[in-house]
C-alpha cells in the first residue's frame, strides 16, 4: 500500500469511479465493460483494489535456473507484461534448478523488499516455508510453469496448459507420425522424480491405453534433462528394444538430443521422435525429416499472465477470483490455477515463425 | 621381454582392461545388438568426451593437482567455437576446432598461472575458476543457445560420421590419448611431472621448473577440455549454457578408476582412458539391460571405491618392496664399499614408481 504511488492501470475494469478515486495520475482507458468476466465476490471489495494493478510495483521472476531458453522466453514475456503494467521485473535465479539452489534468491526477494514473485518451483516442496515466510513479509506470490505442492504458499499458478491436454497431444502426434500400422513407443523424459512430466506420462499411457490400441509403450527411460545423458538413453532404448517405431521425449532436452541421435544414426526415418521441444532447437530436425511434428506452449505467455496475476495481488486484489491479462480475462479454477491454452503444434511448415 | 609382459600384468591398467572386456562381453551375452555396428558406433561416441577430457586430466592429476573447471571450460569452448563457425556461410570445422582448442589453453593459462605462481591449492583455484568461465560463458551467451541449422554440416556431420567404423570424435580422444601417452612416458618434460607429483620440494630441489611444469599440465588439460568442447557442439549440433556443467567429477572419477593416483605420481593416459571406456560403457550397458537409473550410480560409485582400494593396496605393497630392496641395498653396499649410490633412480620404471620410492 503506497498511496503516493497508486496510479490505476485499469485491466480489470470494475467502473469508472475507480478511475476518480485513485486520483488524475490514472493513464488508462477503463475498458466500457468487460466485467461481465468480474467475479461477484470482486464486486464487493472497494474499487481501487478489485484487480486493479498499481504502477511501479517491483516484481521479481525466478525461474529454475537461469540461461535456459525457454524460461529466457517467458521472460521475455513477463518483461511485456511489466512494460504493460508499469512495473520494474528483474529475473533472477540459479544455475542449477534445484530447490535448495532457489531459497537464497527467495531470500533475496524478501531482503530487497519486492512487491511480488513469479517463480517456477524447481521442487514442488523445499520452497514452500520460504515463499510463506515472503508471503508474511508483504510479497506477492505467484507460481508459473511448476507449482508448490502447498498452495497455500501462493496466490495463483499459471499453467502452460492442462496436463490433459499435453499427455493428449503428445500421443496424437506420434500416432499421426507413425502412421495406422502402429508399433512400439517409448518415453524419454526428464528426471524420473520431475513432477510435471510424470503427470503427463500418466495421462499419456492412459490415453494409450483407451484411444491407441496400436501402439504399445515398452518402455520409460529417464534422461534428466542432460544432453548427453538423453542421447545415450536414446541409442539404449533402440538396443533394449529394436521393434521400436517411436519415442515420445516431453522435455526440451530430451527431445533435440533424442532427434539429434536418430537424425544421425541408421534408425533415422524408421524410428519417429516426438514431444515437447524448442521451435529454434527443433528446426534442424523437422527439416531434415526426422521429426514430423513437435510441439510446445508459448512459455512467453506464461510470464506474462505470471506478472499480472502478480501485479493484481501485489495491488491488494485478489488474481484467485479470475483476473485480466492484456485484453483477454482469464478464468482461475478452485485449486487457483489459470490456464493458458492449449499447445501448439510445430511442423517443416510453420516452424519458422516461432523464435522461441 | 618377459619383464615387460609381467610390468604390464602388475600395472593399474589390466584389471581395468579385463573389467571393461568382461562387461562388454556380459552385455553382449544378454543383448546381442550391443556391439552391433550402430551399437558400437554409439558406444564410442558416447565415450569421447570424457575420454578427451581424461587424458588432459591425467596430466594435472600425476601431479597432485586437479583441474576441477574442464565441465566450464567445456562450455565456453563449445560456445565460442560455435559462434565463429556458425552463420550462412558457415566456417570450416579445422576453425571451430582451433578456436575450441586455443580456448581451452587460454583458461588452462589461467588455472596453471594461480596454482604455479601465486601457489594457491588446485582445488580451490580450479572451482573458483569453474564459476568464473561459466560465468564468463553466461555472459557472452545471455542465455541464447546454437542451434543445429545455424551451424555448418561440416561440424554437425562430424558428430555423426566415422571411419573405418570408429567415430570421428574417438579419432580425436585416440589421437590426443596416443600424443599425451607417449609424451609423458618417453619426454624429460614429461616424466618431471611425475617427480613434482611424488616430492614436490624435492622436485624443485632437483632443479625441476615446477611453475613451468605446471602451466604445461594446465594448458594440456584445458586443450583437451576446449577440444572436447568441439566434440560437444558436434555430437548434439549446438550448445547452450548448460554445456558441460557437472562433467568434472565423472572426468576425475574416471582417471582414479583407471589408475591414476588422486595423490599425483602414479598413473598413464591409457589407465585414464580405460578408466572412461569402463565408466561410460557400464552406464550404457545398464541402460541397454535396462537396469534402473539408481543401481546404475551406485554401481558407478563403487567402482571408484574399488579402484582406490586397488591403487591403496598395490601402493601398500610398493613400498614394502622398496623397503625390502633398500635394505638389501644397504647389506650389498656394506659389503662391497664402493657402489655405485642410487642406481635404480636412473631407470624410468613403472610410471612414476620408482621416483616415489626414491624421494621417500
Amino acid at each position: 500500500m503506497r498511496p503516493t504511488r497508486l496510479r490505476l492501470v485499469a485491466f480489470l475494469a470494475v467502473a469508472a469511479a475507480s478511475l476518480a478515486a485513485c486520483g488524475g495520475g490514472s493513464s488508462a482507458g477503463a475498458g466500457s465493460s468487460s466485467s461481465a468476466a468480474a467475479p461477484s465476490e470482486s464486486a464487493s471489495t472497494p474499487a481501487a483494489t478489485a484487480g486493479a494493478v498499481k504502477e511501479g510495483l517491483k516484481i521479481a521472476i525466478l525461474p529454475k535456473a537461469i540461461n535456459i531458453p525457454y524460461f529466457d522466453a517467458a521472460y521475455a514475456g513477463a518483461q511485456k507484461a511489466c512494460a504493460e503494467i508499469k512495473a520494474e521485473c528483474e529475473q533472477i535465479g540459479p544455475t542449477q534448478a534445484t530447490g535448495a539452489a532457489q531459497l537464497q534468491f527467495i531470500n533475496t526477494v524478501i531482503q530487497k523488499k519486492y512487491d511480488a514473485l513469479v517463480i517456477s518451483a524447481a521442487d514442488a516442496n523445499s520452497v514452500v516455508p520460504a515463499l510463506k515466510k515472503a508471503q508474511d513479509a508483504g510479497v506477492a506470490v505467484v507460481t508459473y510453469d511448476a507449482d508448490v505442492a502447498d498452495t497455500s504458499a501462493r496466490s495463483v499458478m499459471v499453467k502452460p496448459t492442462t496436463p490433459d491436454l499435453i499427455g493428449k497431444s503428445q500421443v496424437d502426434w506420434i500416432s499421426k507420425a507413425i502412421g495406422s500400422g502402429g508399433g512400439e513407443i517409448a518415453i524419454l523424459s526428464a528426471a524420473a522424480t520431475a513432477e510435471n512430466q510424470n503427470a503427463w506420462i500418466k495421462i499419456m499411457e492412459a490415453e494409450l491405453a483407451a484411444n491407441h490400441p496400436e501402439l504399445k509403450l515398452v518402455d520409460t527411460v529417464y534422461g534428466d534433462d542432460d544432453a548427453a545423458k538423453s542421447a545415450e538413453k536414446a541409442a539404449a532404448l533402440m538396443q533394449s528394444h529394436p521393434n521400436l517405431k517411436g519415442i515420445i521425449s516431453p522435455t526440451t532436452v530430451g527431445v533435440a538430443a533424442a532427434a539429434k541421435y536418430i537424425s544421425g544414426s541408421k534408425y533415422k526415418g524408421t524410428v519417429q521422435v516426438t514431444g515437447l521441444g524448442l521451435p529454434s532447437e527443433m528446426k534442424a530436425y523437422v527439416k531434415d525429416g526426422t521429426v514430423k511434428s513437435f510441439g510446445l506452449w508459448d512459455p512467453g505467455m506464461l510470464g506474462y499472465l505470471g506478472v499480472y496475476a502478480a501485479g493484481v495481488k501485489a495491488s491488494g486484489g485478489d488474481p484467485k477470483a479470475g483476473f485480466k491479462a492484456g485484453d483477454k480475462d482469464y478464468t482461475v479454477d478452485g485449486d487457483g490455477v489459470a490456464i493458458v491454452g492449449p499447445p501448439q503444434e510445430f511442423t517443416a511448415e510453420n516452424v519458422d515463425q516461432f523464435t522461441f | 621381454m618377459n619383464g615387460g609382459l609381467r610390468r604390464v600384468l602388475a600395472g593399474r591398467e589390466a584389471p581395468v582392461a579385463g573389467a571393461l572386456l568382461v562387461v562388454l562381453a556380459v552385455t553382449t551375452a544378454v543383448n546381442p545388438r550391443f556391439l552391433s555396428d550402430q551399437g558400437r558406433f554409439d558406444l564410442l561416441v558416447a565415450i569421447a568426451i570424457t575420454g578427451l577430457m581424461a587424458v588432459g586430466q591425467t596430466f594435472v592429476l600425476v601431479m597432485r593437482h586437479v583441474d576441477l573447471s574442464v565441465g566450464s571450460v567445456l562450455g565456453l569452448s563449445a560456445f565460442m567455437a560455435g559462434s565463429a563457425v556458425r552463420g550462412d556461410t558457415g566456417g570450416p570445422l579445422v576453425l571451430a576446432l582451433l578456436v575450441g582448442v586455443v580456448v581451452g589453453v587460454l583458461a588452462g593459462l589461467v588455472n596453471g598461472a594461480l596454482v604455479a605462481f601465486l601457489r594457491l591449492p588446485a582445488l580451490v583455484v580450479t572451482l573458483g575458476t569453474l564459476y568464473v568461465f561459466q560465468g564468463v560463458q553466461a555472459l557472452l551467451t545471455g542465455g541464447t543457445r546454437i542451434n543445429a541449422d545455424q551451424l555448418p554440416s561440416s561440424v554437425v556431420g562430424f558428430g555423426v560420421t566415422g571411419f573405418l567404423g570408429v567415430p570421428w570424435l574417438m579419432w580425436v580422444c585416440l589421437l590426443a590419448a596416443a600424443l599425451g601417452g607417449v609424451f609423458l612416458r618417453t619426454r624429460r618434460s614429461g616424466r618431471d611431472l611425475y617427480a613434482v607429483g611424488s616430492n614436490p620440494p624435492a622436485a624443485e630441489l632437483v632443479g625441476i621448473p615446477v611453475a613451468r611444469r605446471t602451466l604445461l599440465a594446465y594448458m594440456v588439460s584445458g586443450a583437451c577440455a576446449g577440444g572436447a568442447g568441439v566434440l560437444f557442439l558436434a555430437r548434439f549440433g549446438g550448445v547452450d549454457s548448460n554445456a558441460g556443467i557437472g562433467y568434472e567429477l565423472p572426468v576425475v572419477a574416471a582417471c582414479v578408476v583407471g589408475g591414476v593416483n588422486i595423490f599425483g605420481g602414479s598413473g598413464t593416459v591409457l589407465g585414464a582412458l580405460l578408466g572412461a571406456m569402463l565408466l561410460k560403457t557400464m552406464g550404457v550397458s545398464l541402460s541397454a539391460l535396462s537396469v534402473p537409473e539408481f543401481w546404475q550410480q551406485a554401481i558407478n560409485g563403487l567402482l571408484l571405491l574399488v579402484a582406490i582400494t586397488a591403487d591403496r593396496v598395490v601402493l601398500l605393497r610398493r613400498e614394502r618392496a622398496a623397503r625390502v630392496e633398500a635394505a638389501r641395498h644397504r647389506r650389498e653396499q656394506a659389503d662391497a664399499e664402493p657402489a655405485p649410490p642410487a642406481a635404480g633412480a636412473e631407470s624410468p620404471g613403472h610410471e612414476g614408481a620408482t621416483t616415489t620410492e626414491v624421494v621417500r
